[in-house]
Parts: C-alpha cells; structure tokens; sequence
C-alpha cells in the first residue's frame, strides 16, 4: 500500500516535461511521507536480512525478535509497571524543572542587582555534568521513584531557566515604557508585557528540556531502580538480552516522540498570534 | 500647562559624555499645538523622553500642570515612530489595554475601545494582530489607544515619519479632527517643515546637539485647516520660508 503511494508521485512526476522538472527538494509533503515511511521498512528488511547472516543476533538481534519480546511484554502485561514508572519521573520531574526555572528566570530576570551577584554561581553551577549528581540523589531521595524525579527536574531547570532569562531580558523597553505612561502598576507590567513576551523563549526551553526530562529519569533508572524503562534496559543488557535491550529502546523513543508533540500541541494553541502574523 | 526651566540632559557612554539639550526654557500653553523642528539627532526625542518622565533632566526642572515631574507622567499620552503595540493582543485588546489596567471590566471597555476603533476609521480590523496591519493603520490603532485613556497632553515623536505622503495627510486630517473635538495640548516633534506648520499654532526650531532654541515661529493660519490645502496658500509659504532660513543655518552648520 505505501510501496505504491510512494511510486506513484515519483512516476508523475518523471512523466512531466523535462523543463518544469523540480528539484527533489521540493517534492509535496504526502510524496515525501511516503518516501520516508519506505525508507524506515527499507531499514527494517536490511536489519531483518543481515541478523544472523552478516553480523551475529547476539549483536544487533532483529526486528522480528524485538517485536515478538515487546508483544509478549505487552501480552504479560509486565511492560506496563515499567512505562507507568518513567512517565510518572518524567512527567513530575519536568514540571518541577520546568516551574522552578521559569520563576527562577524571572525573578533573576526582573533582578539586576541578584542576577549579578548570583551570575559566576550559577553559570558555574550550569556547566556541571547534572548526570554526575546522581548518586548524590540517591543518597539524598532513596532508590525510590523520587531520586529520578529529582534528577530529571535538575536536568529541566537550567535549560528552562536559561531560557526563560534570556527571555525577560529581551523584552522591548519601549513596550514598558508605553505602558508606564498608561498607569500600569508593576505586576500588571509582568503580567501584560513580559510574560507574553518571553512566551517564546520560554517555549524553547521547555521543549529542548523535554528529552532531557526522560534522560534524567532513564538515567537514575539505569544507575539504581527496580522498575522504569532505563531499569529495563540495564536488566535486559545485564541478561545478554538485545532483542529486550531493543524493544525497550523502541518504547523509550515512543515516548519522547509523544512528550515532543505534546509540546509542540501547547505551544501552538497559546501562541497563534505568532502562527497568524509571519 | 508644560514648563520646563533651564532644562539639559547629559548622557554618559562609559567615560564619554553626550550633551543631548542644554537651557532649554519652554512654555506650553494648554490647548495648543506645537511642533518641535530641528536637525535630526538633536535631542528633541530627548526632550519628549523628560516631558513623559522616562528621563530624568541632568539640570533644571520640569513642570506639568504647576507640578514637578519626577517619575513617569501618566497625564500624557505618548506616541513614537515606532508603534508600541503588544503583538499578541488583536487591535481590540491593544486600544482596549488602557481600561484594562485601569480595571474596567470587558464588556464596558469592548465598547470605549469600538467607538474609538471607529472614530480612527479602524473598524473592522479589530480582530488583526498588528502584524498582519499596514503601518498606516498601526498609526491609527496608536492612536486610538493613546485617546481611549484620556489624557489632556499627546507627546508624538515623528508618528507619521514612516507614512507615505497621502497617507500622511490623511493622519492630519484626523488628527486635527480629533484635536479640534478633545482640545488636549499637543506636543510634536518632526523632520518636516510642512506637517509642522500645517498642524501647529507654534513652532521651535532647535539647533543642533545640545538642542537649544534658536527660534519660534507663530502659525497665525486659521482653524480648521484643509490639511491638503493649507499648504498652497501664501501666508503658508511666507511662514514656511521664515522658519526654513533659520532652519537651514543649522543644516549649513551640521555640514562644516
């Protein structure tokens, strides 16, 4: 079915004359879609033809192995304690990162006076690894669900803060001063003109810190935990097992694919001002 | 009533020092409008930035209504060549942004807002962003904001400069409308000889920075002026021709 939506486009197009032939760059969206679907099963076959012909299924497993473990996890119903666990850290843990840098950007941000004194700490504290806290973590939060979510807020809260910093910053002074002469108390300031103008930038950080908010978690999962699915991919390396270590990758990337959207989703919704006006 | 005594500004870039206006002394009569004209660069838009309390003067003082302007002055309404519109708000919620800091509750303000949108000859865009607007109608949603909250002094720093030329003649026109039925103090600095004596009572020429007053100018034409027309007339030109001499020592100067 997708082999010949694919084909077709491709065949118009060649018939075309050879004047108004266009660059492959610019070929229409459903024709690339297509393209890109067959791409994926090209991949597939490949992986699927060279396991244990050209390289060793120890090594690389295949794709029929990977989803016959992921449907029996399904079936077993064993998968879902672990993708429960990741989103939950994930979910949490992004909205504490994702609270605590914005107020904390805006603050700073509204600061001259504590954005420069807290500036080397804080630059200093940002080009720390967040990853190598982990331990620290797990002494502070237990094995326990909370290490991950900690984890992963650090990992949002820089990115966010960062962001949302440079966001207030950016603000248009004019717009301030037009709307001091219109009697705008402070807040109201904050409110009308800086938070909707840092909006943008404050998107940013949220949607960069997305993936980070799942590595956080996959991460302290890995390193200490006894459910999630970086636990599960640690468990089923542990176990010389590539088609779990696979399968458990393919939900993983499920889930970053849905987090991203969902992103994505918000952002357009608050901000169809932006939408409308380029 | 705007007075400003012995009024200058200094600016400082790192250690070099900027004098933008020096011992300007000024006196607004209420009602009246008066154009500031001057090489550009001169410090008038400085001079505003005092007037609306943005700026502090390094020097002398300034008086709004017998009071001394020490922070920002929400009597005035000001208008730049840029146009301070929040670009996520449509036209309606940009002219309706006064009464909404002023707590006036939606629907009340909806309607202040749609009669003001009319009078600028705005309706029907109310639900734009201003980046889908003209310039042109940016100007009048500006406008429209700034005469919604009242205020009895309009400081305009070259709102029209950006315009082409008919559609400048048709913000005139609407502006000395609006002028004529509110009769707020009006306070306007432009590069162009020609909107200064078609729209002023008075106006100043200042010299190059630091901005001084070099010379004023009566615009004894009468009201209401034909904005397309004034200009072809005689007392027009004689008065055009006055300011221009005066004008243009400052422009042979810059050139030296």
């Amino acid at each position: 079915m997708t082999a010949s939506q694919t084909v077709t486009p491709k065949r118009s197009e060649r018939a075309q004359p050879r004047a108004t032939r266009k660059p492959l760059g610019d070929m229409g969206q459903p024709a690339m879609l297509g393209l890109q679907v067959l791409f994926g099963i090209a991949l597939l076959v490949v992986w699927e033809l060279s396991a244990g012909r050209l390289v060793d299924k120890f090594m690389i497993s295949s794709p029929t192995d990977v989803v016959t473990r992921l449907w029996g996890w399904i079936a077993s119903g064993t998968i879902y304690v672990h993708i429960w666990a990741t989103i939950y850290a994930t979910v949490i843990g992004f909205v504490i990162g994702a609270i605590a840098g914005v107020v904390g950007g805006l603050w700073l941000g509204l600061s001259p006076f504590l954005s420069r004194l807290l500036d080397p700490y804080i630059w200093a504290f940002n080009a720390l690894p967040k990853v190598a806290l982990a331990p620290l973590f797990i002494l502070w939060f237990g094995l326990g669900i909370n290490s991950k979510i900690a984890l992963a807020a650090v990992l949002v809260v820089f990115l966010v803060f960062v962001n949302t910093f440079a966001g207030v910053r950016e603000v248009d002074p004019d717009l301030v001063d037009s709307l001091r002469l219109m009697r705008a108390k402070r807040r109201q300031i904050l409110t009308k003109v800086v938070l909707p103008s840092a909006t943008s930038w404050i998107f940013v950080g949220l949607k960069t810190a997305v993936p980070y908010a799942l590595i956080g978690t996959i991460i302290g999962e890995m390193i200490a935990a006894n459910r999630g699915l970086g636990y599960l991919v640690q468990r089923s390396g542990a176990e010389f097992d590539t088609a779990g270590v696979f399968a458990a990758l393919v939900v993983i990337a499920v889930l970053a694919v849905i987090f991203n959207e969902m992103v994505g989703r918000v952002q357009d919704r608050i901000q169809g001002w932006k939408v409308v006006s380029r | 009533m705007i007075e400003l005594h012995g009024i200058g500004k200094t600016f400082r870039k790192g250690r070099e020092e900027v004098r933008a206006v020096a011992g300007v002394d000024l006196e607004i009569a209420p009602h009246s409008i008066v154009a500031l004209i001057g090489p550009s660069g001169c410090g008038k838009s400085t001079l505003l930035n005092m007037i609306a309390g943005l700026y502090q003067p390094s020097e002398g003082q300034i008086l709004y209504q017998g009071t001394h302007v020490a922070d920002v002055n929400t009597n005035v309404g000001y208008m730049t060549q840029k146009d301070n519109l929040l670009p996520w708000r449509t036209v309606l919620d940009n002219v309706a942004l006064p009464l909404e800091l002023a707590g006036c509750p939606q629907p009340k303000r909806y309607e202040a807002a749609r009669a003001m949108i009319r009078q600028v000859g705005l309706d029907g865009f109310e639900d734009k962003y201003s980046g889908e607007l003209s310039g042109g109608m940016r100007k009048r949603a500006c406008l429209a904001r700034m005469l919604l909250y009242e205020p009895q002094a309009l400081l305009l720093d070259e709102p029209f400069a950006a315009l082409d030329a008919q559609l400048r003649i048709a913000m005139h026109d609407l502006l000395l409308r609006l002028w004529a039925a509110n009769k707020q103090t009006i306070l306007l600095v432009t590069h162009d000889l020609v909107e200064a004596i078609t729209l002023a009572d008075r106006v100043i020429v200042f010299s190059r920075r630091p901005a001084r007053v070099t010379h004023e100018q009566l615009v004894d034409l009468p009201r209401p002026r034909d904005v397309a027309q004034v200009r072809f007339t005689g007392r027009f030109h004689e008065i055009y021709n006055a300011i221009w001499e005066k004008l243009r020592e400052e422009y042979v100067e810059e050139k030296l």
